[in-house]
């Protein structure tokens, strides 16, 4: 029998998606039966009063859970989230209900051994309850007492090899797209660079030293799987500079319906035959594509790598081979001054180890904004308040029209005194010579 | 339940301890046909919603079955997930960045036997544990945010509303008959943790109310300034109120200033901004973040508010089945929703998905909000 009774929550076992309800259940048996005699270091409970605190939300329409409170392990500034309960006495199983972000794996492939340790220890000294995985990509433990905190933190780096994540003001856990583990478009090793540059700044990621939050998103290629472009500060889109790939014949099967078009992705419908001129020539962004006699060509020079056509032909289009990466700066949610998208930085550079140009990009970035940047301004928001000018100052680079979506539509240019001939410093009785007052 | 020492000593913390290790290397757990053809990898394709094959220059197959998984999810689901991958798959697994799970295997015979299994699977109360699907031109997994589980900002819950949301979008979750693919996502309150500003369709909760004062605790709890400083409208200023006879130092709020981000509340708990009337939720519409053909977008706000009806919120679910079914039945081949709605206007979307057009609507935040307004004298009747 429940501790709690949740009719609101159980209208969420029925239908057909995966009823997190159930599972929360489950897990409170299993808990209460506890048939492998696991010694519980949080309250055996712990799950029937997270039920209960979530049918008391259900009730009122409001959230129970109140601040974080300042909670870690020692020497860390990220990577645990203090959590109360602002109903403690009715649910004291939850009341003290900290997280844990504990650092994914690059590409997010696991082995059931391992998993199976994590939950060990999760079952031992937490709550039993995860997500996996959290927005910014951690493994999250959602709940348990402060005394747990610094003995999982050891059980984890003595036992099992593994570190947390990030959270405050530092460098969060980077994540990245599957990649060239498993996909063809990808155009650089994103677990390659996302577990380099995770271990290169471990610093940076344990121990606030930031004005706010910073993420680092590696996508492998601009169709842009983890949403780099729109939630890192610093995004990483791979490309490349040459040819797409074509072999014609494939083309010419697809043509003629021998292979399916997008890979079987629009298999559910049927839109008619394939029509390589309207689904492919026509929708090409830049008009760099033409099918002539049996034949595809791409102007090379003209594409702008959107991707669509390899997508729909992926048998018959391959990615060029001169790849590397773009980077994008300063891409954020709404809070506080409204979104912003990644604005282009660096159209082209290679991605390959030890990776020293991305990581001198990265590093005059961070100084900048360590000097500059206010108290909870992200990158994006500085970029604004400072200029594109002053990034470019800052990182050495040089300004390129790709940059820019169009030149400026005003002329209030800010010229600086060294770009003007002979400076600003001027002689107004030499000048009253020649007009007078 | 007695203390168990995992070999940590409390009054010598940096006694053999361990930090800055980082992550475990993700090679180590990649199935062997990945480690063998990383790289080389030729082409895919989704053979059914939910089963992809992708083919190697060497000429080696890697079957994947994606099915959905809860992002709240317990050790007991992911044992089961262990035992499914060491019954079918050597052990190995993987994740996606929307919360699918996906297990790989070498044959197509061990896929189907895998798929069939995992078919199989469901909880006492009936739902599925994993429904296989989420590729193509269909509706995948919600990627979501914490909601009334764990957090303590949100203004909707999170888990709750994204399992009343896929149980009503299901059929496109394990279909491809949509015109592109269709990305849903939801944060519980504006600070948008699981960043849905680009999504086909999003799910915001959001506060309507500014905050509440707590003059008692405000300053043994806060450090003004902070909380003063925090406000991106400048809605808050200092101020000394008369509290049970006692002059005290608190904050006053021009609430008609407040734009209920809750940035207060994350600097100052003595100003929560929840409540039950004025919590809801905002849908927003026609984001996206691929480069496919059109630019990333932003999503756009399509309804300002509708209030949150626990447990399984009917008129949000019903709003969002509205606009996928005007969009599957209007837009072209490949078209994202943001792509369809721009194509045709956004006053013939508002007409085709029957979402009426209020004042809230039309952005009057900051100089931004211009550009949004329509300087041409072409529109639609």
């Amino acid at each position: 029998m429940a501790k709690h009774e949740t009719p609101l929550l159980d209208q969420l076992e029925s239908g057909p998606w995966p009823s997190f309800v159930s599972d929360l259940k489950q897990e409170a048996e299993k808990r209460a039966k506890n048939e492998k005699g696991v010694e519980f270091q949080i309250p055996e409970d712990v799950v029937e009063d997270l039920l209960g605190v979530l049918e008391l939300s259900y009730k009122h329409g409001r959230t129970h859970w109140k601040h974080g409170g300042i909670v870690g392990v020692f020497g860390y500034g990220g990577g645990v989230i203090g959590r109360y309960c602002d109903q403690p006495e009715k649910f004291p199983g939850v009341a003290h209900f900290h997280t844990m972000r504990v650092n994914q794996p690059a590409g997010k492939f696991y082995k059931a051994e391992y998993l199976r340790e994590l939950c060990d220890l999760w079952d031992f000294r937490g709550s039993g309850i995860t997500n996996m995985h959290g927005s910014t990509g951690d493994i999250i433990f959602i709940g348990t007492t402060t005394p747990q905190l610094e003995e999982i933190f050891y059980e984890m780096t003595h036992n099992m090899n593994q570190d947390l994540g990030g959270s405050g003001s530092n460098l969060r856990t980077p994540s990245d797209c599957i990649g060239q583990a498993r996909c063809e478009y990808a155009c650089y090793d994103t677990q390659a660079i996302c577990h380099t540059f995770t271990n290169e700044y471990q610093d940076e990621l344990h121990r606030p030293a930031f004005p706010y939050k910073f993420k680092f998103k590696f996508d492998g290629c601009p169709n842009c799987c983890v949403a780099s472009i729109a939630r890192a500060d610093m995004s990483f889109v791979g490309t490349w500079r040459d040819d797409i790939r074509i072999d014609q014949k494939a083309v010419k099967a697809y043509v003629g319906g021998e292979l399916a078009p997008n890979a079987g992705a629009h298999a559910g419908r049927d839109w008619g035959s394939f029509d390589i001129q309207k689904e492919v020539v026509d929708l090409c962004p830049t008009e760099c594509m033409r099918y002539e006699g049996d034949k595809l060509e791409i102007n090379t020079k003209e594409c702008t790598r959107c991707m669509h056509c390899i997508n729909v032909m992926p048998r018959a289009l391959r990615i060029g081979n001169d790849r590397g990466l773009s980077i994008l700066v300063g891409a954020k949610a709404p809070i506080l001054d409204g979104a912003q998208m990644g604005s282009l930085l660096v159209p082209f550079i290679k991605a390959e180890e030890p990776y020293d140009e991305i990581k001198e990009i990265i590093e005059s970035i961070w100084d900048w904004w360590m000097e500059e940047g206010k108290n909870r301004e992200r990158l994006g928001e500085l970029l604004k308040r400072q200029g594109f000018q002053k990034l470019l100052e800052m990182t050495g680079l040089e300004p390129d029209p790709r940059m820019v979506q169009e030149p400026r539509s005003n002329p209030y240019i800010f010229w600086k005194e060294d770009e003007v001939e002979g400076g600003w410093e001027r002689d107004i009785d030499e000048f009253r010579k020649h007009h007078q007052r | 339940m007695a203390f168990i020492s995992s070999g940590y000593n409390p009054d010598k913390p940096m006694e053999d301890r361990i930090t800055d290790i980082g992550p475990r290397k993700y090679d180590e757990f990649y199935p062997p046909v990945i480690a063998k053809n990383k790289g080389k990898w030729l082409y895919h394709e989704i053979l059914e919603p939910g089963v992809l094959v992708h083919v190697a220059e060497s000429g080696d197959e890697v079957y994947t079955v994606r099915t959905g998984g809860c992002r709240l999810m317990t050790t007991t689901h992911i044992r089961e997930i262990c035992e499914i991958a060491e019954k079918h798959c050597d052990g190995h697994l993987r994740f996606t960045t929307r919360n699918n799970i996906e297990f790989m295997t070498d044959s197509k015979d061990k896929a189907y036997a895998l798929k069939k299994d995992l078919e199989g699977r469901k909880f006492d109360a009936g739902s599925f544990k994993f429904p296989v699907g989420g590729t193509g031109a269909g509706i995948t997994n919600i990627i979501h945010t914490q909601g009334w589980i764990h957090c303590h900002t949100p203004a909707t819950d999170a888990s709750g509303p994204v399992k009343a949301a896929m149980d009503v979008l299901f059929d496109d979750f394990q279909s491809m008959r949509l015109p592109a693919q269709v990305r849903v996502s939801l944060a519980c309150c504006l600070n948008m943790c699981g960043a849905v500003h680009c999504s086909d369709i999003a799910i915001l909760g959001y506060h309507r109310k500014p905050p509440l004062l707590d003059h008692e605790y405000l300053d043994k709890m806060c450090e003004i300034p902070l909380a003063i400083a925090a406000c991106p409208t400048a809605a808050i200023k200092p101020a000394k109120v008369e509290f049970n006879g006692k002059t005290v130092n608190s904050v006053a709020v021009k609430n008609e200033r407040c734009m209920f981000c809750g940035n207060c509340y994350t600097m100052c708990p003595s100003m929560p901004l929840t409540d039950t009337e004025g919590d809801g939720i905002v849908l927003m519409v026609g984001g996206k973040v691929s480069n496919r053909i059109s630019a990333p977008k932003f999503s756009k706000v399509a309804v300002a508010f509708i209030p949150n009806e626990a447990p399984r919120w009917p008129q949000t679910t019903a709003t969002i089945k509205n606009i996928v079914e005007a969009y599957s039945a209007d837009a072209n081949k490949y078209e994202r929703i943001g792509e369809w709605a721009e194509r045709i206007g956004w006053e013939r979307f508002f007409e085709k998905c029957e979402l009426e057009f209020t004042h809230h609507l039309i952005d009057d935040f900051r100089d931004p909000a211009y550009f949004t307004w329509r300087q041409t004298t072409q529109f639609k009747f």
